[in-house]
């Protein structure tokens, strides 16, 4: 039973592992150019050769990603709430949290990198448009999760509504809430290097997505590749990172297993 | 207490739950509404708690006026706690609502989980607890501000038969010591037949009042007692007339609503 469960732990390492060697072995028989394809090797030698400066543009990217992550929760979350409290607001606000999310950020970059004069901010608030949407939808269907008879029973007891919310709607929109953010952590670090790409062209951005065009007009293939696996590596930990704290968060509560 | 005077409720959607339905609560009646699915209990008590209100007809108070909060106590067939809170947080509710501390309510809440037998279990989350140690919490929260008034929905349905005969008992022990009046929903012959002291048959489409009888049980008779299984008989021969002679099966199936509130349809397939 444990040495199934050690495996089948193992199992994605081995197969990734496996992969490697595999890409690694074809690129090598059939003398691939390193600037078509790199073999993983390349690609770490590509890393090794320049760590700080590959290092430096995904803490930019990183900066970019969780200052608009903390601004969608925020307002994700605030607005969620404004909208369960009145019914005005929800019929001022739904509208528009719907025009946001279906309007391509590609589309509406430049017009924010010229509206917004400072570089950084304009990244940011394109990628909080893009991670905007799931924090918000998600919070907005935890205030209204919780079943109906615990709502009866704060009518029975003559509740506020202010009590209602604090008491009631908002704990039981938390795991709504946490599970929102950790879908809108991936798309913050999307939309932060979206951004960076068209930001990139005008010339002033140092982030990863930076990085990559630069290396793609140099023909540094495997520089590229280096920047891209930051990039998933980056994607990966902060989807791992949001998850754990929602667990914690949740545990310490005491009502998740 | 209670007089309810030829009350009728007929949905938006157009679903008329009740019509010209009287009845009469006395304090420290147990009153058992029975009837099939779909018949208009849980709407007849909802409009006794206030949560509710009738468009035809009247409820009548003996004091004048309706029940202010805490006066009422509500039982549902799901304990509806908050997973968040421990059981002493959830039995603390209604008086925190009615802005009691919680220093104030401790000696309340020990004595609230003391008489469903929870004091062990006061620091626990609902998840931790079994379904009827869930119910039980859920009933210390209805009796912890000590209500004139109980009113129950079908608490034990989702509960297995083991523990619902132990709480049914233990329901009329507690019953016997607070003396508050209540007001049972089932759709459980037995249950009624062995709990009430009165019995309130309904039939459905339009939910109405068929029948109603006096319990002739002794307090404290036993399930195993002769008079208990002629009281079943006796109701269960009272409901098939309700429904219309030799074709029980077919009204119960066409009085299970299939549309209405889809709140109350997830509930019955969850
Ligand atoms: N809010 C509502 N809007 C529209 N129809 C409703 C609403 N609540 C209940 N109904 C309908 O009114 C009728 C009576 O419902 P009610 O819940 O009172 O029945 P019940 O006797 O409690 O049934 P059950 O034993 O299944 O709980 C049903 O047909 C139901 O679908
Ligand atoms: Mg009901």
């Amino acid at each position: 039973m444990k040495d199934a469960s050690l495996a089948m732990r193992a199992s994605p390492l081995l197969f990734g592992l496996l992969a490697l060697a595999v890409w690694e072995g074809a690129v090598r028989a059939f003398h691939v150019p390193v600037y078509l394809v790199p073999g993983p090797i390349a690609i770490v030698a590509a890393f090794l050769a320049d760590p700080i400066g590959l290092l430096r543009s995904l803490a930019s990217t990183l900066l970019v990603t969780f200052v608009a992550l903390a601004v969608a929760a925020v307002l994700g979350a605030a607005l969620a709430i404004a909208m369960a409290a009145s019914r005005l607001a929800q019929a001022a606000i739904q509208p528009w949290a719907v025009v946001l999310q279906v309007t391509p950020i590609v589309a509406i970059a430049p017009l924010i990198i010229v509206w917004v004069g400072n570089p950084f901010a304009a990244l940011v608030v394109c990628a909080t448009i893009v991670a905007f949407f799931p924090v918000f939808a998600n919070t907005a269907s935890g205030l209204a999760a919780a079943a109906p008879e615990l709502g009866d029973l704060f009518r029975l007891y003559g509740a506020s509504r202010w009590r209602t919310m604090t008491l009631l709607r908002l704990p039981a929109a938390l795991p709504h809430f946490l599970t929102g953010l950790r879908i809108s952590g991936g798309l913050a670090l999307v939309g932060a290097v979206v951004a960076e790409f068209v930001a990139g062209s005008g010339g002033f951005a140092s982030g990863l997505a930076y990085r990559i065009l630069e290396a793609g007009y140099r023909l540094e293939i495997a520089r590229m590749f280096a920047a891209l696996v930051l990039l998933s590596l980056a994607g990966i930990a902060i989807n791992a990172g949001l998850g754990w704290l929602g667990r914690v968060l949740l545990r310490r509560r005491g009502d998740a297993a | 207490m209670l007089s309810i005077e030829r009350v009728g409720r007929r949905f938006p959607n157009g679903t008329e739950a009740l019509r010209d339905v009287s009845l009469r609560l006395e304090p420290g009646d147990f009153v058992a509404l029975l009837g099939p699915s779909g018949c208009g209990k849980s709407t007849l008590l909802r409009l006794i708690a206030g949560l509710d209100q009738p468009d035809a007809g009247r409820l009548v108070w003996q004091e004048g006026h309706a029940p202010t909060p805490g006066e009422v106590g509500f039982v549902f067939q799901d304990a509806t706690l908050l997973p968040w809170a421990t059981a002493e947080e959830n039995v603390y509710l209604p008086l925190r609502l009615r802005g009691i501390s919680r220093q104030q309510a401790a000696p309340r809440l020990r004595e609230a989980l003391a008489r469903v037998g929870l004091e062990q279990f006061a620091a626990a989350r609902p998840r931790q607890l079994s379904g009827g140690m869930r119910m039980r919490v859920s009933i210390a929260r209805a009796l912890v501000t000590r209500p004139r008034l109980l009113l129950m929905d079908e608490p034990f349905a989702a509960l297995d038969e083991f523990t619902r005969h132990r709480l049914q008992s233990d329901l009329l022990a507690l019953w016997q010591a607070i003396g508050c009046t209540v007001v049972f929903v089932t759709h459980s012959i037995y249950e009624a037949a062995f709990l009430a002291r009165r019995i309130v048959l309904m039939s459905p489409r339009p939910g109405r009042i068929a029948s109603e009888r006096a319990s002739p049980l002794p307090w404290g008779h036993s399930r195993l007692d002769p008079a208990y299984a002629t009281l079943v008989a006796d109701i269960t021969a009272a409901m098939e007339q309700a429904l219309g002679h030799g074709a029980p099966v077919a009204d119960l199936a066409a009085a299970d609503p299939a549309s209405g509130d889809p709140a109350r349809s997830r509930e019955r397939s969850a």
